[in-house]
C-alpha cells in the first residue's frame, strides 16, 4: 500500500465522523476556490471530489514517442494530487477532429480535448471559458507567444489553454550544402534556388511535401505567400487580397523552385515521407519539426550516412524558411488545451490543466522533448535545457516568436479554418508546380475559393 | 407461503393446492392474440422496423435536415433550403470531385465486372488445387481495406515504390513514374486498387451464377456447332445477367460512395485529384466543421444512387414477370 502524503496514523485509524468529514471537506472546497491548485497543495490533502470521478484527456500521438511515455506516467501522479482518477489517450493526430465533433455533437466525451492552432474558433461554442486558468499561467510565465491571441482566444475569453508550439525548422545535411558551396544555410528564397538546383543535379533535392497533410505542407505553403507579401484577407478579415502581385510572385518562384530544386513526388508525400526520404539520404533538406534529428540521434546506430558515420551529426537546422522580398513568417503547429462544455467535471478539468502546466510538471515533458515542442510561453527560453541540448536544437529556442497563423492579415476564424480545411493555398501552389494551371491561374483559382468562403 | 410448500411436502397433490396458481385466463388471451394475423404480423416486424429506424431512416433523414440547415459543429442551425447544394454546385472543387467519382465509379466497375467474369469462367474449369485457389482469390476482400490500401501506398511511394524499383531495375524506366504525385495517375492508381479489393466479390458471385447453368445446356450448344464465344454470348452471359445486374448495382453503389481507400492513399490530393464525394464532404463536415455543407455534398450522391437501384429494380422485376 501506498504511504499516505501526511503521517498523520490517527486520521488513518480514527473514524471519520460526520463532522469531521465536513470540516476537512468544507475546508479544501474553500482554499479551492480562494487558492486553485496552490491552496490544494497547501492544505495537503486531495480536493473532495466525489469518489471514483474521472477525467479523461485526449491527445495526439506525440511523434516523440518519449514525450507521451513521460506524460502517460505524469498521469497517476496527477490522480494522486487531485483526488481523481486522471487518463490519458493519445490517438492518430487526424483522428483528433473526428473524436471532437463526435464528441460535440453527441455531447459525451473526454472532458478535455488537445486542440491545434486556431481550434477555439471553430469550436467556440461548445468549450468552457479558462480563462482563469490561461491568466495565471500567462500571469505566472511572462505571456503567451502572440500567435496564442488569435488561436486560443475568442473576444476577450481564453477558449482553450495554450500548451506548447512545434517549431518547424528546415533540417539539412551540413555537408552536402558544402558540396555546392554553401557554407551556411540560404538566407534568401533566390540563394536556395541556386544552392539546391546544384543538389538535385547531384541526385539530393529538396524534399517538400504539397499533399493534403496537416502539418508540413500548410507550415511551408502559408510562410512562402507571407514571406513574399501575399495574403489571404486585408487586416478586415473580409476582403480576399490574394490576387496580389506578391502572390503571384511567390506561385512563379515556387514554379520553378520545384522543378529545378524539388523531389517532385512531394506533391503526394504526407508529413512522414519527408523523415524517411531524409533518413534515407533521398533528400538533402526538408522543412520539418525538430523530428528527423531527434529520431537520427536516438538511432545512430541505424540511421547513418553515406560514408558509414551516424547521420544526425551531419544535420543542422534553420530556424525559418529563406526570406522573401516581404520578410520571413513562419506559421508553427500551436497546441492548446481546451475544456469541453458538456463535461460534468469542468472544474476538475480546470485543476488538472493547472497541475499539468506547474513548472515542475510541465518541466519534466519540456526537457525530454529536447527543442521540438517547446512552451507556449517565453520564460521557457530561459530554461537550462537549451544550453545543454545539441546545437541543431537550439534553434528552436526562440523559434516561436515570429510564427503567424493563417487567415493572416486578418483575424484567424472559423473561416480562414475553412480554407486551411480545403487546402486552398497548398492547393494553388501544387496546381501550379504540377502544371495544371499557370501561376495567375492558380491565384485567381484560390481567389475564387476564398471569395466563396469569405462571402 | 413457504412454510404451507415445507409442512404439505409430502404430498403432491397437497403441494399442487399450495403452489401459486398460475391465472389460466392470460395465455389464452395471448394466443388469441397471436392467432391475429394483424398482430402476430406485427409482432415479427417490429424487430426489423426498428432496426431500420434507428440505422437506417434516422440517419438518413437527419442527414437531409443538416443539409439543408446551416448546422456547424456545436451550433444548432438554421433551415437555409438548398443554399447548401447551391454553393456546393458552384465550388469548383466540388465540380472536380463530382467528375471524379463518376470517373472512378465508372472505370473500376467496369474493371472489376471483366475482370471478375474472366477469373469466374477460369475458376470454374476443373484443375488441380482449384479451392486453394479460389479460396486465396478472396484475400483482397478479406483483408481490411485500411491495411491493404497502405499496402499499395508503400508500392506507389513518391520515393521508395517497389514497382518504380523494379521497372528501373529491369531498364524499362529512367525516371520515376509519378504514381500518385500525378493528379491522373493517382486517379488511376486509386481506380486499379479498388479494383484489386473488388474484382474477388464479382468473380465468387458470378462464379456462384455460373455453378447453377445446368451444363447439358452447354453440351447441346456445342452439339449445334457453338464455339467457345457463342456458347458464352449465347448461354452464359443471358443465364448469367440477373446475378451480373445485381453484383454491378452493389458494386455502383460501393464504389461511388468509397471512403477508405481515398482517404488512407491520397487523401484527396493532389491538388483535390482524387477526391470522392464521400472524402470531400468529410473534409468539409470534419475538418472545417461544417456539418450542413458536408451532408449536402454527401446527399449528392442520393439521386444517383436513386436511379441506379430504380433501374436494377425495373429489371428484376421484369425478369421476374417473364
Amino acid at each position: 500500500m501506498a504511504k499516505p502524503e501526511h503521517d498523520d496514523l490517527s486520521t488513518l485509524n480514527a473514524v471519520v465522523n460526520r463532522r469531521d468529514f465536513l470540516r476537512v471537506t468544507g475546508a479544501v472546497g474553500v482554499v479551492a476556490a480562494a487558492g486553485g491548485l496552490e491552496g490544494i497543495l497547501a492544505a495537503h490533502r486531495a480536493p473532495a471530489y466525489a469518489q471514483g470521478t474521472k477525467l479523461h484527456m485526449v491527445r495526439w500521438v506525440d511523434f516523440i514517442p518519449e514525450a507521451d511515455v513521460e506524460l502517460k506516467r505524469q498521469m497517476p501522479e496527477a490522480s494522486k494530487a487531485l483526488g481523481a482518477e486522471v487518463t490519458l489517450e493519445t490517438i492518430n493526430a487526424n483522428d483528433l477532429q473526428p473524436r471532437i465533433t463526435a464528441a460535440i455533437q453527441s455531447g459525451s466525451g473526454a472532458d478535455i480535448f488537445m486542440f491545434q492552432y486556431n481550434w477555439a474558433q471553430l469550436y467556440a461554442n461548445s468549450v468552457v471559458d479558462v480563462s482563469d486558468v490561461a491568466n495565471e499561467i500567462a500571469k505566472a510565465e511572462g505571456g503567451f507567444y502572440d500567435v496564442y491571441t488569435p488561436s486560443a482566444k475568442v473576444g476577450a475569453r481564453w477558449l482553450a489553454v495554450p500548451h506548447s508550439i512545434i517549431g518547424n525548422a528546415v533540417a539539412y545535411r551540413r555537408s552536402w550544402l558544402k558540396e555546392v558551396g554553401a557554407t551556411e544555410y540560404p538566407k534568401t528564397w533566390d540563394e536556395a534556388r541556386k544552392v539546391f538546383s546544384q543538389l538535385k543535379k547531384k541526385g539530393k533535392p529538396y524534399g517538400q511535401t504539397l499533399g493534403h497533410t496537416f502539418g508540413d505542407a500548410p507550415t511551408f505553403a502559408y510562410p512562402v505567400l507571407w514571406n513574399f507579401g501575399g495574403a489571404e484577407t486585408d487586416a478586415s478579415g473580409k476582403k480576399v487580397v490574394i490576387n496580389s502581385k506578391g502572390a503571384v510572385e511567390s506561385v512563379k518562384f515556387m514554379q520553378a523552385f520545384w522543378k529545378e530544386a524539388c523531389d517532385e513526388g512531394g506533391l503526394a508525400w504526407d508529413d512522414t515521407n519527408n523523415n524517411r526520404a531524409f533518413h534515407a539520404g533521398e533528400i538533402s533538406a526538408s522543412l520539418n519539426g525538430a523530428s528527423i534529428y531527434i529520431v537520427a540521434k536516438r538511432q545512430k546506430d541505424k540511421i547513418k550516412d553515406e560514408k558509414g558515420e551516424p547521420m544526425y551529426q551531419d544535420i543542422d537546422h534553420a530556424g525559418l524558411l529563406p526570406a522573401g522580398p516581404a520578410g520571413q513568417f513562419p506559421l508553427y503547429l500551436n497546441h492548446s488545451h481546451a475544456v469541453m462544455k458538456y463535461s460534468k467535471n469542468q472544474k476538475l478539468a480546470k485543476d488538472f490543466l493547472r497541475w499539468l502546466h506547474k513548472k515542475e510538471t510541465f518541466e519534466k515533458w519540456f526537457v525530454v522533448n529536447e527543442g521540438y515542442s517547446v512552451a507556449a510561453t517565453t520564460v521557457w527560453e530561459k530554461h537550462s535545457m537549451w544550453d545543454k541540448i545539441d546545437k541543431p536544437l537550439q534553434v528552436f529556442r526562440t523559434a516561436a516568436r515570429k510564427t503567424r497563423i493563417f487567415g493572416h492579415a486578418g483575424p484567424s476564424t472559423a473561416k480562414a479554418t475553412e480554407a486551411f480545411s480545403k487546402y486552398i493555398i497548398v492547393d494553388m501552389y501544387a496546381n501550379a508546380v504540377s502544371g495544371k494551371m499557370s501561376a495567375e491561374a492558380a491565384v485567381k483559382w484560390a481567389e475564387g475559393e476564398l471569395k466563396k468562403i469569405y462571402g | 407461503m413457504a412454510n404451507h410448500v415445507l409442512e404439505d411436502a409430502g404430498s403432491a397433490a397437497q403441494l399442487e393446492v399450495a403452489l401459486p396458481h398460475p391465472a389460466t385466463s392470460k395465455p389464452a388471451r395471448f394466443e388469441r392474440f397471436l392467432e391475429n394475423e394483424r398482430f402476430l404480423a406485427f409482432i415479427l416486424l417490429a424487430p426489423a422496423v426498428i432496426l431500420l429506424s434507428v440505422f437506417i431512416a434516422y440517419p438518413f433523414v437527419m442527414g437531409v435536415w443538416l443539409s439543408l440547415s446551416s448546422t456547424s459543429v456545436g451550433i444548432p442551425g438554421q433551415f437555409v433550403g438548398i443554399r447548401n447544394f447551391v454553393k456546393a454546385w458552384n465550388d469548383s472543387i466540388f465540380q472536380q470531385t463530382l467528375r471524379n467519382t463518376f470517373v472512378y465509379t465508372f472505370w473500376a466497375t467496369l474493371f472489376k465486372l471483366t475482370l471478375g467474369m474472366w477469373l469466374a469462367l477460369l475458376l470454374n474449369r476443373h484443375f488441380r488445387g482449384k479451392r486453394i485457389v479460389r479460396a486465396s482469390m478472396l484475400l483482397p476482400f478479406i483483408i481490411p481495406t485500411v491495411l491493404s490500401t497502405f499496402a499499395w501506398r508503400w508500392m506507389f511511394d513518391p520515393t521508395f515504390s517497389v514497382l518504380n524499383w523494379v521497372l528501373y531495375r529491369g531498364g524499362f524506366i529512367m525516371t520515376k513514374l509519378p504514381f500518385l504525385s500525378d493528379g491522373a495517375w493517382a486517379l488511376w492508381c486509386a481506380i486499379i486498387v479498388n479494383t484489386w479489393r473488388g474484382m474477388p466479390f464479382f468473380a465468387i458471385t458470378l462464379l456462384a451464377g455460373l455453378q447453377t447453368i445446368n451444363p447439358d445446356l452447354h453440351e447441346a450448344a456445342s452439339l449445334d456447332g457453338a464455339g467457345a464465344w457463342h456458347r458464352f454470348w449465347h448461354v452464359t452471359w443471358p443465364l448469367l445477367k440477373p446475378v451480373t445486374i445485381v453484383v454491378v448495382v452493389f458494386s455502383i453503389i460501393q464504389t461511388f460512395s468509397d471512403f477508405q481507400l481515398i482517404y488512407v492513399l491520397t487523401g484527396g490530393g493532389p491538388a483535390n485529384s482524387t477526391h470522392l464525394l464521400a472524402t470531400y464532404a468529410y473534409q468539409l463536415g470534419v475538418a472545417a466543421g461544417l456539418l450542413g455543407e458536408g451532408a449536402a455534398i454527401s446527399l449528392f450522391m442520393f439521386p444517383v444512387l436513386l436511379v441506379v437501384v430504380w433501374i436494377q429494380l425495373r429489371y428484376l422485376r421484369r425478369l421476374e414477370g417473364v
